[in-house]
């Protein structure tokens, strides 16, 4: 078997990667904090994807350029939605939280039909390719890679840095301790949902610049998410990083060797074996670093 | 006489700690046992062990003759091995009585449903609770829900029941009811084995004392001789306390 | 059973058999549709009603029954046969996939039985050579007009929701209704005071498949066609629970209930609002989850304690 190509498609399953990386890193932060399955969170990222497009095309505002309003909006919206209505389910059961969390999707989902269309769409630049011998890497994923570890790695650097990261933290860990403590865990809960729905924002924006944007792939998104936090470790940035890494190459050995199918199939099976055999997943542990 | 339970170099590996070492151990059918030591020494690894919660990592339980050591926590219920939690573990949604029935009818093999609630209801009314059957577990009281675990574990129709600090929590007329009612189920001939803080208790109701320190068994013997025991007062006891049981033995003893 | 529990579902037998003679092929339909969902909801409540186990497998069981009653039917078997080999493959399925996947709690749980859905609907649409693939496969029609098929499958339908029913009735009088509750309450208590707890969930996952498996099939003859979106339909997976919700999780008449609840409400959504279809459906998840918790069940005893 060539080993260039063996090689390609390895880098590929990176560069694919980072991107789940990126877009499981806040909802796993999400779940982790508020106990809380978001189901919407393929929906943001596609409405994030959606609004950096509208940009694009309305505005020429540059995708990455883009990136940080959208990011902002979400925030607001996604702080917003905890606050009036998320926050009052946080402690029944897993059925009411993630069927709640389906039920606004559902909402979101078509909304966004209905303003937006499903016809795909997204933003080309033209950024020519990186050739290593006969491996060839379009520039523009390189740059999405590198902005998808680089927000990632943002989020983790907010989460040991900060005070409102060793807040969001010391919540995880122990909730009444931490309410103990001083702090409002209302509030924790708010502005963690919010940093999901932000970073749900920059990944969308970034999305737009890789991959057609079109409101039938939120149901797929979701379905990454779920695998990177199975795979990786719930509740940690770097099981994110190793989650969706793990997918990523899954994904692009997976469908080079067996088809596109087989690919996604792939994922989900990883998932499983992950969930029976491991299912605090590769590096999981308690507590969000 | 063969014994009710017997032990065997059990030992429990947790990590890189040994909960339980080595631990030889034989109960007789109808005996009543106290098991003492410091927080942390592995009382509750071993009724864990013995229940089939977790599993050995050496040696053997052996239960009126079978070989026990891999059984799952329902078998040992089914067997006639029952126990009771440090922190009560009711159904908590379930009333008082329900919660009773599901021992009846499950582990006590009791015929139908209805004949495990009648069981049930007989019980509550033993340990006293019979003016609250109908409420749900979660709002009764520690001392109640103390009670009711105890009514549970009866229902199952032990053979060997194994209390794990049924007094904790409880004040000073609490617990003298308590240990009447262990006092009548020893006397139905249940072998039991008392996991204790409270010196008072242990003495006033065991027959023989087991010591268990850092995952292993230190003494094993009657009250008088484990209370003298140099090795118990130092780990668990104090001195002290020692020098006010021998007073009080001399004193029994000379009178 | 409480004789108003009784002359409730009796009425509700009653209506759904009737309505050949009451109303047109449409009314059938609908119907018909009453008794599927109303089979798929009392079978979800095994697993996620009476263990408490958040399942979101419904779709996987539906789904593994068209397939199998389709290829069934396409190799020459007659229609019921085809009905009892989709009840027996998902039944089987539940005891293999059960034993995977109950072991997992809460969330995990819930995820993992997701994941079996979109597992069998990716290996459907990938062994192309056996299913069809996406495209998707047909099945053998059933001879007659509209209003013989109309009716027959109204009767299969309802008479596989009536079995449903009925095992539900045996199950909460008997000894593994109470040790579902137990184990929903406080597994490791239950475990403790004698119930094998691994063997019931299992008995109830695999209730919980059964009657999924046999509706499936029979949709599948229904429609004379099956594709893998539609038969592991997410859709569908959430919409159950959720009406197992709406009417009265754990109750007896609850699942009935929310499932012809829902379903009527649906029907009226789809006639006038189509485009808002989903928005709608999704509204009312959420004022069910903020204004009824205890679903209808819930709000009829507080009306009658008031």
């Amino acid at each position: 078997m060539d080993a260039a190509l063996l090689v390609q498609v390895v880098l590929n399953g990176i560069l694919l990667g980072a991107l789940y990386a990126c877009i499981a890193a806040g909802f796993s932060l999400v779940w982790g904090v508020l106990n809380v399955i978001n189901m919407l969170h393929g929906s943001l990222i596609i409405l994030a994807g959606y609004l950096a497009c509208s940009l694009w095309t309305e505005w020429q505002v540059h995708p990455l350029a883009a990136m940080l309003p959208v990011g902002l909006l979400l925030f607001l919206a996604g702080t917003a939605l905890q606050v009036l209505l998320i926050n009052r389910v946080v402690d029944r059961p897993v059925l009411t939280t993630l069927t709640l969390t389906f039920g606004l999707d559902m909402v979101l989902y078509n909304a966004m039909n209905a303003a937006f269309e499903a016809t795909p769409r997204r933003v080309t630049l033209e950024l020519g390719r990186l050739t290593l011998g006969e491996v060839v890497l379009p520039w523009d994923r390189i740059v999405a890679m590198l902005l998808a570890l680089a927000l990632t790695g943002l989020l983790y650097g907010v989460l040991r840095a900060s005070r409102l990261g060793r807040a969001i933290v010391a919540v995880r860990m122990d909730r009444e301790a931490a309410s103990l403590m001083g702090i409002r865990v209302a509030r924790i809960y708010a502005l963690t949902f919010g940093l999901g729905a932000f970073m749900a924002g920059v990944c969308g924006a970034l999305l737009a610049v890789v991959y057609p944007i079109t409101t039938n792939a939120t149901g797929q998104l979701l379905g990454k998410a779920f695998i990177v936090c199975v795979v990786g470790g719930l509740g940690t940035v770097p099981g994110a990083l190793a989650g969706g890494l793990a997918l990523g190459v899954t994904e692009s050995l997976g469908g080079h060797f067996l088809g596109p199918q087989a690919a996604a199939l792939l994922g989900f099976g990883l998932m499983l074996v992950l969930l029976v055999v491991r299912p605090t997943g590769l590096l999981g542990r308690k507590g969000y670093e | 006489m063969t014994p009710l339970l017997e032990l065997r170099g059990l030992g429990k590996r947790f990590g890189g700690i040994d909960a339980v070492r080595d631990v030889s151990l034989s109960v007789a059918p109808g005996e009543v046992v106290g098991l003492i030591g410091p927080n942390g020494a592995g009382k509750t690894t071993l009724v864990n062990l013995i229940t089939g919660v977790h599993r050995a990592s050496r040696g053997a339980v052996i239960f009126d003759g079978q070989d026990v050591t891999r059984q799952w926590p329902h078998q040992a219920a089914r067997r006639g091995l029952a126990r009771t939690f440090q922190v009560v573990q009711p159904f908590p949604r379930m009333t008082a009585l329900e919660n009773v029935t599901a021992g009846a009818l499950f582990a006590g093999a009791a015929g139908s449903v209805a004949a495990a609630r009648r069981q049930a209801g007989a019980l509550l009314d033993r340990v006293g609770l019979g003016e609250e059957a109908h409420k749900p577990a979660a709002i009764l009281t520690l001392p109640s829900r103390k009670r009711l675990e105890l009514a549970k574990s009866l229902a199952m129709k032990p053979r060997l029941l194994l209390l794990d600090e049924v007094n904790a929590g409880l004040n000073s007329s609490e617990i003298d009811d308590a240990v009447a009612l262990i006092r009548s189920i020893a006397a139905e001939g249940v072998t039991l084995i008392l996991i204790e803080h409270l010196m008072k208790v242990v003495l006033s109701l065991a027959t023989r004392i087991v010591v268990l320190h850092q995952g292993a068994l230190i003494a094993d013997g009657t009250p008088a001789e484990v209370t003298a025991d140099p090795r118990v007062v130092e780990a668990y006891l104090g001195a002290k306390f020692a020098q006010r049981q021998a007073k009080a033995l001399v004193g029994v003893e000379r009178a | 059973m409480s004789p108003s529990n009784a002359t409730a579902l009796l009425v509700w037998i009653l209506a759904l058999a009737a309505t050949p003679l009451l109303g047109d092929n449409y009314v059938v339909k609908i119907a018909t549709f009453v008794a599927f969902y109303a089979a798929l909801a009392l079978s979800w409540n095994f697993i996620g009603g009476m263990a408490g186990y958040p399942s979101f497998a419904t779709a996987a069981f539906v789904g593994l029954g068209s397939y199998a009653g389709a290829l069934v039917q396409n190799a020459g078997a007659p229609l019921a046969v085809g009905w009892l080999a989709g009840a027996l493959a998902s039944g089987l399925a539940a005891v293999a996939l059960g034993a995977v996947v109950l072991r997992l709690r809460g969330h995990y749980f819930a995820i993992g039985s997701i994941a079996l859905v979109e597992v069998l609907s990716l290996t459907a649409s990938w062994w192309s050579g056996l299913t069809g693939g996406g495209e998707g496969l047909n099945v053998a029609f059933l001879p007659g007009g509209p209003d013989t098929i109309a009716r027959v499958f109204l009767y299969v339908m309802l008479a596989i929701a009536i079995l449903a029913l009925g095992t539900t009735v045996v199950v909460m009088r008997g000894r593994l209704g109470f040790a579902l509750r137990c184990i929903s309450q406080n597994e490791d208590a239950a475990e403790m005071v004698g119930i094998p707890t691994t063997r019931c969930k299992i008995i109830a996952f695999v209730l919980s498949a059964i009657p999924c498996g046999a509706a499936g099939a029979a949709y599948a003859s229904w429609v004379a066609y099956i594709a893998p979106a539609d038969a592991f339909s997410i859709l569908l997976t959430v919409k159950v629970p959720v009406m197992v919700m709406l009417g009265g999780a754990g109750t007896l008449i609850g699942p009935v209930l929310g499932a012809t609840a829902l379903v009527l409400l649906e029907e009226t959504v789809w006639a006038r609002f189509l485009d808002l279809h989903q928005a709608i459906l999704g509204g009312v998840i959420v004022a069910l989850i903020f204004f009824l918790p205890g679903g209808l069940v819930g709000l009829a005893r507080r009306g009658r304690s008031t």
